[in-house]
C-alpha cells in the first residue's frame, strides 16, 4: 500500500504521477496511521492539560525531545480511574489517529495510569500536605465519637462484604438502626458519591422523614491504590472534614491509608473495626448495669443494716437498769459481809493487847510506888534546914566583903579628881612654856625685831625704803620710825645678806612657831 | 426524674455509678441514702430502657430525582 503511494511520486515523469486531493491524501495517511498504531501504550510526562466545556480532555505527552498531542473524549474521561495532571509521569493507552483539519496526528487515550506507584504516592503526598496546611487534619477539629449512637449512617456499597461485616459486628455488640447511603466505592463516580453522601447525611434535619444519624461510617474493603483512589480526592476529604456528625473512616485494609482517614474524627483499620468503635458491647453494659443495681441495693441495705445493728448495740448498752446497779450491789455485798467480822476481829485484837497490861494493874503496885516516893521526899526534907542555915552564913560573909570594897572605892573616887587636875595643870604649864619658847616673842628677847609697814611685814630694805612709815616691834614694845632717803654711796649694798641680818632681822616667814628659826 | 429520662446511656451509667459509690462510702445520712437509692433505681431503669431498645433496623436511603434523600427502604438479605 505504501509502495502504491510512494513509488509513483518518486518517479521522474510528472505526467505519470496520479494526483490526490488533500482530503484523499489525508484520508490515506489516516488509514495508514490508524492501521499501524491501533493500540499503543505511550510513556511520558503530562504537559499542558485543558478541559473545555465540552467535557473532552486535551493534554500533551512529552519526553525530553518530543511532544505528542493526546485527547480523551468525554465518555473516556468518565471511565478513567486516574485523571492526568500536569507533571505526572503516566502510561497512556489508546490508538493513534490524525486530525486532518490541522494536519495533526494525536493519541486518542482510553486509559491513563501513573507510571509506577512512586509517582502516584508523590502526588498523594503533595495533596496531603496542601490539605494539612489548610488545617483540615488538625487534632482540634476531631469530634468525640458518641458512646452509644442511636442511628448509624453507613456510606458504602449496599452489596458486598463490607456492609455485611459491619452489620454482623453491630449485631454481635449492640444492634442499632443503620441507614445505608449507597455509593460507588471505586471508579470515577466514587469520590463524588461519597462526598455527596457525607453532605447528604449532614443535611438531614432532626425529626425528618429520614432520621439523622448520630454517627457516620465511611467504609470500603481492601483494594489497590487505584481502587481506593476516590477516597483520596479532595472533594471527599473536604466533605469528611466538614461533617458535623462524627465520622469514622474505614477504607481498605489496616495498611492502607487514604486522605479521608486524616480528615475523619476516628480512623478504623477495617470496616469490622469501625463497627466495634461505633458501639459498646450490650451484654457488658447490661452486666454493668445489673451489677451497679445490685451494688445499689446492697449498699442501701448495708447502710440500713449497719444502722439497725448500731441501734441494737446502743440499745443494749443503754438496756437494763439492773445492769447498772449490779456491780455496785455486788461490791456492797462483798464489803457488807466483811463489816461484822472486821469489828469483831478488831475488838478481839484490842482485848488481846489489853489483857497483859490489865494483869499488871494491882493495889500493891500503887502502894509500893507511894512508899518509894515518900522515902525520896523524906530524904530531901532532911537536907532542907541545914542547907538554909549554910546559905544564910555565906550571904552574911559576902555582905561584909562587899561593904569594905565599897568604902575603898568611895575613897578612891574622892581622891581621883584632884590628882587628875594637878596632872593636867602641870602638863598645861609645860605646854605653855614650850609655846613661849617657840613663839617669835622669845626670839625678840634675844635681840631680833619685827618691822611692819602699812601693808604688813616689811622684810627687805628696798620695801622699807619705799614705805612712808614703819613700826618696829621689840620684845618690850613697839616703836614707830620714819625711814630717811638713803645716800646711795653710804648705803650698804642690799645684796649683802650678812650685813642685812645684823642690822635688820629677817622676819619669820610663815609664823612665830616656824621651826626653821632654830 | 425527667432529667434522668433525657439522659444518654453513658450519662445515666456514670450517674448510677456515682450514686452507688456515694452510698457505699457510707458518708451519707439515712434520709439521703433513701433519696440516693430512689435516684439510683431510676438511673438503672433508664440504663435498662436504653439497653433494651437494641432493635436492629437496616434501611437504605432512597433518593429522588434531584438526588435528595426521599425516604428509606428496608435493606434485606444482609
Amino acid at each position: 500500500m505504501t509502495d502504491d503511494l510512494i513509488e509513483p511520486l518518486a518517479g521522474s515523469g510528472a505526467g505519470n504521477a496520479p494526483e490526490f486531493t488533500v482530503s484523499e491524501l489525508s484520508g490515506a495517511v489516516k488509514r495508514v496511521i490508524e492501521g499501524e498504531f491501533a493500540r499503543v501504550r505511550v510513556r511520558g510526562e503530562v504537559g499542558r492539560v485543558s478541559r473545555p466545556a465540552s467535557g473532552h480532555l486535551y493534554f500533551d505527552l512529552k519526553d525530553d525531545r518530543s511532544v505528542l498531542a493526546a485527547v480523551s473524549w468525554k465518555g473516556q474521561v468518565a471511565r478513567m480511574q486516574v485523571r492526568p495532571e500536569e507533571g505526572m509521569e503516566v502510561i497512556a493507552t489508546g490508538r493513534l489517529t490524525t486530525f486532518p483539519g490541522q494536519s495533526k496526528y494525536q493519541l486518542l487515550v482510553d486509559e491513563v495510569e501513573p507510571a509506577g506507584a512512586g509517582a502516584l504516592m508523590a502526588m498523594l503526598e503533595k495533596r496531603r500536605q496542601a490539605l494539612a496546611a489548610e488545617g483540615l487534619f488538625d487534632a482540634v477539629r476531631k469530634q468525640p465519637i458518641p458512646f452509644l449512637p442511636g442511628v448509624i449512617g453507613v456510606v458504602t456499597s449496599p452489596s458486598g462484604a463490607v456492609i455485611r461485616d459491619i452489620l454482623h459486628r453491630l449485631r454481635e455488640r449492640f444492634p442499632r438502626r443503620v441507614i445505608v447511603w449507597p455509593v460507588a466505592v471505586q471508579g470515577q463516580a466514587c469520590a463524588a458519591d461519597v462526598a455527596a453522601a457525607i453532605r447528604g447525611f449532614n443535611a438531614l434535619a432532626p425529626g425528618g422523614p429520614v432520621p439523622r444519624p448520630d454517627l457516620i461510617i465511611v467504609a470500603r474493603g481492601g483494594g489497590s491504590l487505584e481502587d481506593l483512589w476516590g477516597f483520596n480526592e479532595e472533594i471527599v476529604v473536604r466533605a469528611a472534614a466538614a461533617s458535623r456528625i462524627p465520622l469514622i473512616s474505614a477504607v481498605g485494609h489496616e495498611t492502607d491509608t487514604t486522605l479521608i482517614d486524616h480528615a475523619a474524627d476516628l480512623r478504623a483499620p477495617t470496616p469490622t473495626a469501625a463497627a466495634e468503635l461505633a458501639v459498646p458491647v450490650r451484654l457488658e453494659l447490661l452486666a454493668r448495669t445489673a451489677e451497679a443495681g445490685a451494688r445499689l441495693g446492697r449498699a442501701v441495705m448495708t447502710r440500713a443494716q449497719m444502722r439497725r445493728q448500731r441501734l441494737v448495740d446502743l440499745g443494749r448498752g443503754l438496756g437494763r437498769p439492773q445492769a447498772l446497779l449490779a456491780p455496785a450491789r455486788q461490791r456492797f455485798d462483798l464489803w457488807a459481809d466483811r463489816l461484822d467480822p472486821a469489828l469483831r476481829g478488831l475488838t478481839v485484837q484490842k482485848r488481846a493487847r489489853l489483857s497483859p497490861l490489865a494483869a499488871l494493874v494491882r493495889p500493891d503496885l500503887l502502894r509500893r510506888f507511894m512508899v518509894e516516893e515518900r522515902r525520896r521526899l523524906d530524904a530531901w526534907s532532911a537536907r532542907l534546914a541545914p542547907a538554909l542555915a549554910r546559905t544564910r552564913t555565906d550571904n552574911a560573909r559576902a555582905n561584909l566583903r562587899n561593904r569594905a570594897a565599897l568604902v575603898a572605892l568611895a575613897e578612891r573616887l574622892a581622891a581621883a579628881p584632884q590628882a587628875r587636875l594637878a596632872a593636867l595643870s602641870e602638863r598645861l604649864d609645860r605646854l605653855d612654856r614650850m609655846r613661849l619658847t617657840l613663839g617669835y616673842t622669845e626670839t625678840l628677847r634675844r635681840g631680833y625685831a619685827v618691822v611692819r609697814g602699812a601693808g604688813g611685814l616689811v622684810s627687805s630694805a628696798s620695801a622699807a625704803a619705799a614705805a612712808a612709815a614703819l613700826e618696829i616691834e621689840f620684845h618690850d614694845g613697839r616703836l614707830p620710825v620714819v625711814p630717811t632717803v638713803p645716800d646711795p654711796v653710804a648705803a650698804p649694798p642690799p645684796a649683802s645678806q650678812g650685813g642685812a641680818r645684823l642690822r635688820k632681822p629677817k622676819p619669820p616667814r610663815g609664823g612665830p612657831d616656824q621651826g626653821s628659826l632654830f | 426524674m425527667n432529667d434522668i429520662k433525657a439522659m444518654s446511656f453513658e450519662e445515666a451509667m456514670a450517674a448510677l455509678e456515682r450514686v452507688v459509690r456515694d452510698l457505699e462510702s457510707g458518708q451519707v445520712s439515712l434520709d439521703q441514702s433513701i433519696a440516693l437509692y430512689e435516684q439510683g433505681a431510676a438511673l438503672k431503669a433508664q440504663c435498662e430502657t436504653l439497653l433494651r431498645a437494641a432493635e436492629e433496623r437496616v434501611e437504605k436511603i432512597t433518593l429522588n430525582e434531584a438526588g435528595q434523600p426521599a425516604g428509606t427502604t428496608p435493606l434485606e438479605g444482609l
